[in-house]
């Protein structure tokens, strides 16, 4: 297996990735706008390891995540995956078996009309196990892996509470065994006394079965307890990056700083200045300068005028902000 | 109690009741709680515990398959449970106004949201039109909606989620009520904004001395809110405490097992990273509550008695209240 040479080598590496969609446009109004979902954005996971990607709707985290997942098409750059660049001519079914998604709301994603049993099975012998022993051992497996019992297979979704239909979603990303599962705020529609459940079991999971995962919330408690670096996310772009410690201890970027600040906790009481102000821009119309200057407690009229890039400030602790220097003092949350 | 030492509302023994097919549930059993003048209560709980009926009950909005089944719900004194109808909507909006999670749904798509804040100085002060759609403007600058002329005259769907609970919260507030519901008022907006809508609520109310009950599952954001708070588990309330306690000494075992299930920020590097401590089972439904304590299938403390009596509320030292037979 030589494409695994190193250990350091990336599952998944996501290249200066670019998704624009085109919005209006036709006949009678001129040249389409293009909206910057996705505006170079680079990313890597290695084997087993968590990303946690955190931003608020608008930033371009879903979109991400489906072209990871080979759904969208990129603009430009590329996703690479488990050595093969994903999207073209890539076989579909090759992606699948590689990475899985979870998502939200365990009560519109899974088909009411059909049995577990079937919504575990199908992509198995989607992906070639035609063995009806195998495809039920390995069903009842999975049931046991999430902490359902074999014998609820031939119920359907209704019969389950919510919390059980998200072992249900897990159960059906994880039967092909994938490397990589993109979790998109996986407890976040549950109720919050079922939430603790979930996450031990992902975590189990994960040690158990070696996955990486890519977990997308805006809940930084789960964030930081899921996650061994972070990517914080706006209009499109990584604004800061780096281990969860430095992001939530020291966080240089003001955005990341304000996010932290927002949670309704006693302990950001004393982060009152750091908030933002407003609201998120459209990312069809983004202001000029760093995208955030509006927002931004601490911008000057050098953010207004010009984008800073993403560099360095430690090791692989990376922000784009013109001031991160001045930001060294750790939070005090 | 009369003067200035009686409540603005005080809800008694409420009683809830759920009419289907197969009978009458219990949805809302035996809720009593009082909100003082400018005070700030929480109500906490999961989907389906009875929270939000209760702050429909108080409005007087309680629709079929539901219907108030016992108690009382007073206004400065006054029991306001059994008024008619015409008496009912003078109340809404001048005493006692509510803003709701999806302000999309709240709003009329139909109508310029400066023509929905002036409704209420011609519909409650008997404002004429003109002189209440200039107060509406002046509305919208307090709620610190930019440019509030123009986006008077544009319509919801015009506006992002973040202004649409700005030009809500001008709605409830356009007649100083004495009382301020909001339920989830921010669980559809994203985290900065939340912050920002929560802190303006707050601002504005403390100006105006107007009391707010806060209905939300997140137990950060009504303790950060609210000076106390009430956890409802199951249509009871399970305890009540002042917000600088209950994240340090939460008394019933369910409100001790939520604070404990949160992953809070900065608890990792503190303490590295810890198994979660999980509630077991599940949040039971309306028409399927236990026996006795209805938290005592997920109890870690469940004895005996837990699974025939119910506990009655026991007051603690300062003014905390639980409802527990193995509480502490």
């Amino acid at each position: 297996m030589d494409k695994h040479a190193g250990a350091d080598q990336a599952l998944l590496s996501v290249e200066d990735l670019a998704v624009y969609f085109p919005i209006g446009g036709g006949v009678f109004s001129g040249r389409p706008q293009m909206l910057r979902a996705v505006d170079g954005v680079s990313l890597s996971i290695k084997p087993g390891e968590s990303l946690g990607l955190v931003g608020e709707s608008g930033c371009g985290k879903s979109t991400l995540a489906l072209s990871i997942l080979g759904l969208v098409d990129a603009t430009t750059g590329r996703v690479v995956l488990d050595g093969k660049t994903v999207g073209g001519d890539t076989d579909r079914r090759d992606v699948a078996r590689t990475v899985q998604m979870v998502f939200q709301d365990p009560y519109a994603s899974l088909n009411p009309r059909q049995t577990v049993r079937r919504t575990l099975a199908d992509p198995l012998r989607l992906h070639g196990v035609s063995n009806a022993g195998e495809v039920a051992d390995r069903v009842a497996e999975m049931l046991r892996q999430v902490g359902l019992r074999p014998d609820q297979a031939d119920l359907y979704p209704h019969e389950f509470s919510g919390g059980q239909r998200q072992r249900i979603g897990i159960a059906r990303a994880l039967i092909l065994k994938p490397k990589l599962v993109i979790c998109d705020e996986p407890v976040s529609a549950l109720d919050v006394s079922i939430r603790a459940q979930i996450i031990n079991l992902l975590l189990e999971l994960q040690a158990e079965m070696g996955l990486s995962y890519l977990m997308i919330s805006h809940d930084l408690g789960v964030v930081e307890h899921m996650s061994d670096r972070v990517a914080v996310m706006y209009l499109g772009r990584i604004v800061e990056t780096g281990g969860w410690r430095e992001i939530f201890e020291q966080p240089r970027h003001p955005y990341t700083r304000a996010l932290i600040a927002a949670i309704p906790d006693p302990l950001t009481r004393g982060l009152a200045r750091e908030k933002a102000r407003g609201e998120i821009p459209s990312p069809l119309n983004p202001p000029p300068g760093c995208t955030f200057n509006p927002r931004c407690p601490h911008a000057i009229d050098h953010c207004r005028a010009a984008a800073p890039m993403l560099s360095a400030i430690d090791d692989g602790h990376l922000v784009s902000c013109w001031r991160a220097d001045e930001f060294a003092t750790p939070i005090s949350a | 109690m009369s003067g200035a030492n009686m409540p603005l509302l005080s809800v008694e023994d409420l009683h809830i009741s759920l009419t289907t097919d197969a009978g009458r549930f219990p949805a809302v059993d035996g809720v009593s709680f009082t909100i003082a003048r400018g005070e700030t209560v929480g109500l906490v709980g999961e989907s389906g515990c009875g929270k939000s009926i209760t702050a429909l009950s108080i409005m007087g909005l309680l629709r079929d398959p539901l219907g108030l089944a016992g108690g009382k719900i007073k206004l400065s004194g006054q029991e306001i449970q059994n008024l008619p109808a015409s008496q009912l909507r003078a109340l809404r909006g001048k005493r006692i106004a509510m803003i709701f999670q999806e302000p999309m749904t709240a709003l009329n798509p139909l109508k310029a949201v400066g023509t929905q804040i002036a409704e209420m100085f011609v519909l409650h002060q008997g404002a004429s039109w003109r002189e209440a759609e200039s107060k509406a403007v002046d509305a919208l600058t307090q709620v610190k909606v930019p440019a509030p002329a123009q986006r008077a005259k544009d319509f919801p769907h015009q506006l992002s989620g973040g202004m649409r609970q700005r030009v809500m919260i001008a709605i409830a507030l356009a007649c100083e009520p004495d009382l301020l519901i909001a339920d989830e008022p921010t669980t559809a907006l994203d985290v900065t904004v939340q912050s920002e809508i929560v802190d303006l609520m707050k601002e504005l109310c403390a100006a105006r001395g107007t009391a707010i009950l806060m209905i939300s599952h997140d137990l950060g954001l009504v303790t950060d809110t609210c000076k106390r708070v009430c956890v409802m588990y199951a249509g009871r309330i399970v305890e009540q405490q002042d917000s600088e306690r209950i994240f340090n000494s939460p008394q019933h075992p369910y409100t001790q097992g939520l604070v404990a299930s949160l992953p809070r920020l900065g608890m990792r590097a503190r303490h590295g990273r810890r198994r979660l401590t999980e509630i077991a089972g599940v949040v039971p439904g309306i028409t399927a509550y236990p026996v006795g304590c209805r938290f005592h299938p997920r109890c870690t403390r469940r004895t005996e008695i837990c699974e025939t009596v119910v506990p009655e509320l026991t007051a603690l030292a300062e003014g905390s209240l639980v409802r527990c037979h193995h509480h502490g």
